[in-house]
């Protein structure tokens, strides 16, 4: 076994352990994948509660339920962003999940969504943010609602825009749901360190997981661009130069995003 | 009965007084241009009829209803009461068409089918009907400000509020916009318009407000505002205008 060139042993342990590093990336995209979507909600949530307008004219009440749900948001927030994902990892589990019949995954997708959901809300809060105040000014200028205007006009907006952002998060939790080994979750780093082990080929174990994380982070990245293309439509427009000939339409191309 | 009324209106920024004690009354089908300094208080007037701002004092009164009330349906009441702003505040997420659709829908509850036919007609209206799938991204200054007006009409507004609409448009651009603005005048809307073209408020409004300070100087007719204005801050103020 030790004549065994590098190449010998890559192969060796591919054809030994496929299954596992195949579980692995299943594990492993699954709770990247869940847990970046019930993150976003999350964050979706929490972002668009910490921007209700406020004003002196609203009740007390209202003023009050609001500045304590901002604070837990904030709270919330700042924790989650401020402690590295393996020490929630172990304290949620141990401290929350390990008295209850759980399913090891089903605690990583839980711990992974509210975590992702911490740094979501600030990426959403920036977005709506960055959205100019005019547009909210005209929706209100023609009755519409704070709601009709964040569902119809703000949040569109928002999210298109930070989709690059979404998608960096996604790539982010392909990588450090590694992390999550610590409670023994067999995603694609704990399932590598099984497989180099009997032999104790680390090097070639490990040479074998970065190379599918690289391929799993690349191809996502790919395919969110083409999917951020397709969501700002057609750069061009049609005039509406005849309705029973479609030779009298004009096509416009004029700058689009 | 006069279809705005304000009463004593009085706004303030913390401790800036903007509009101290500003007293109008607009009739059905009356066009009034207001004129006046930068900072003398102009949008913030009608931003405060249209209640983007909460006014700190007076009243407005709505068909003679007191919209400080605290019954008001603001949705309602804005949808009446249109606005069309100096950076046109289009929504860049949709086209000129369902720009003028979605308030119809989600606020006077109209059917899609029957808010795209009144979108239609606005749009033709203000001679942008080509233009109905085009985003605002992929026209001009001029072409958005009337899909902005377009937007309005298509609410049935009973008065339309303009700041500035032609302020933030290159020269060759301002003709389109003040020609639709013209026709409706000529249609019999009610309208208030904020604005710095003077042959505007020469030839198409009914009465000229000139403000200075957070206060109405002078109300009166153009010819009256324009040739021999009774208040020595007007004389000055157009005197300074016209000379530059
Ligand atoms: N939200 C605000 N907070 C504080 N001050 C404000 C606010 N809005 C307006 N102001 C102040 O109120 C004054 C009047 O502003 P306003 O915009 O009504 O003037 P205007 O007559 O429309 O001027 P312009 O011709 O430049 O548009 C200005 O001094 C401005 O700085
Ligand atoms: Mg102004």
């Amino acid at each position: 076994m030790s004549t065994m060139s590098f190449f010998e042993k890559v192969w060796f342990l591919i054809e030994q352990y496929y299954p596992l590093f195949i579980t692995g990336i299943a594990v492993t995209m699954l709770i990247a994948m869940t847990g970046t979507v019930a993150g976003f909600l999350i964050g979706l949530v929490v972002g668009v509660v910490r921007t209700i307008p406020t004003s002196e004219h609203d009740s007390i009440i209202k003023r009050a339920l609001l500045a304590v749900v901002r604070f837990i948001c904030v709270a919330y927030i700042e924790i989650f962003r401020g402690t590295p994902m393996m020490i929630q990892a172990a304290v949620i589990y141990y401290g929350i999940f390990m008295g209850v019949d759980i399913n090891i995954n089903i605690a990583a997708f839980a711990i992974v969504s509210i975590n992702t959901g911490a740094y979501m809300a600030e990426i959403i809060r920036g977005g709506i943010i960055s959205i100019d105040k005019g547009q909210t000014e005209g929706a209100h200028s023609i009755g519409m609602t704070h709601r009709q205007t964040m569902t119809s006009v703000v949040l569109p907006q928002a999210i298109r825009n930070i989709m690059p952002s979404i998608g960096n998060e996604f790539v982010v939790n392909i990588k450090d749901t590694s992390v999550l080994n610590v409670i023994g979750v067999a995603e694609l780093y704990f399932q590598s360190r099984s497989a180099a082990g009997t032999y104790a080929m680390f090097f070639q174990s490990f040479t074998i997981a970065a190379v599918i994380y690289f391929i799993l982070t690349f191809t996502v990245t790919r395919i969110l661009r083409l999917i951020e293309r397709k969501m700002d439509g057609p750069k061009s427009y049609v005039i509406y130069g005849s309705q029973t000939n479609p030779a009298a339409e004009i096509h416009i191309d004029k700058g689009g995003v | 009965m006069p279809v705005i009324e304000l009463s004593h209106l009085q706004k303030s920024f913390g401790e800036v007084e903007v509009l101290r004690d500003i007293s109008l009354s607009v009739d059905k089908g009356e066009v009034i241009s207001v004129i006046g300094a930068s900072g003398s208080g102009k949008s913030t007037m009608l931003r405060c009829i249209n209640l983007l701002e909460i006014p700190s004092g007076g009243a407005i009164y709505f068909n003679g209803k007191n919209i400080m009330d605290k019954g008001l349906d603001l949705s309602e009441y804005r949808a009446k009461v249109g606005m069309v702003f100096q950076q046109f505040n289009l929504f860049e997420n949709m086209t000129a068409l369902q720009n003028c659709v979605v308030g119809q829908v989600k606020v006077l509850r109209r059917r899609k089918d029957e808010a795209e036919e009144i979108a239609r007609e606005v749009l033709s209206r203000v001679g942008m009907l080509q233009y109905i799938n085009a985003k605002p991204k992929q026209l001009s200054g001029g072409q958005k400000q009337r899909v902005a007006i377009a937007r309005t009409l298509a609410m049935n507004p009973e008065a339309i509020l303009f700041d500035e609409p032609t302020s933030a448009l290159d020269p060759e651009m301002v003709g389109e916009v003040l020609g639709v603005m013209k026709s409706l005048a000529d249609s019999g809307y009610t309208m208030i318009v904020v604005t710095h073209e003077m042959s505007f408020a020469k030839d198409v409004s009914n009465r000229v407000i000139f403000m200075d300070k957070g206060v109405v100087v002078e109300d009166d007719s153009p010819s009256v505002i324009f040739q021999n204005p009774k208040m020595p801050r007007t004389k000055e103020f157009l005197s300074r205008y016209f000379s530059c």
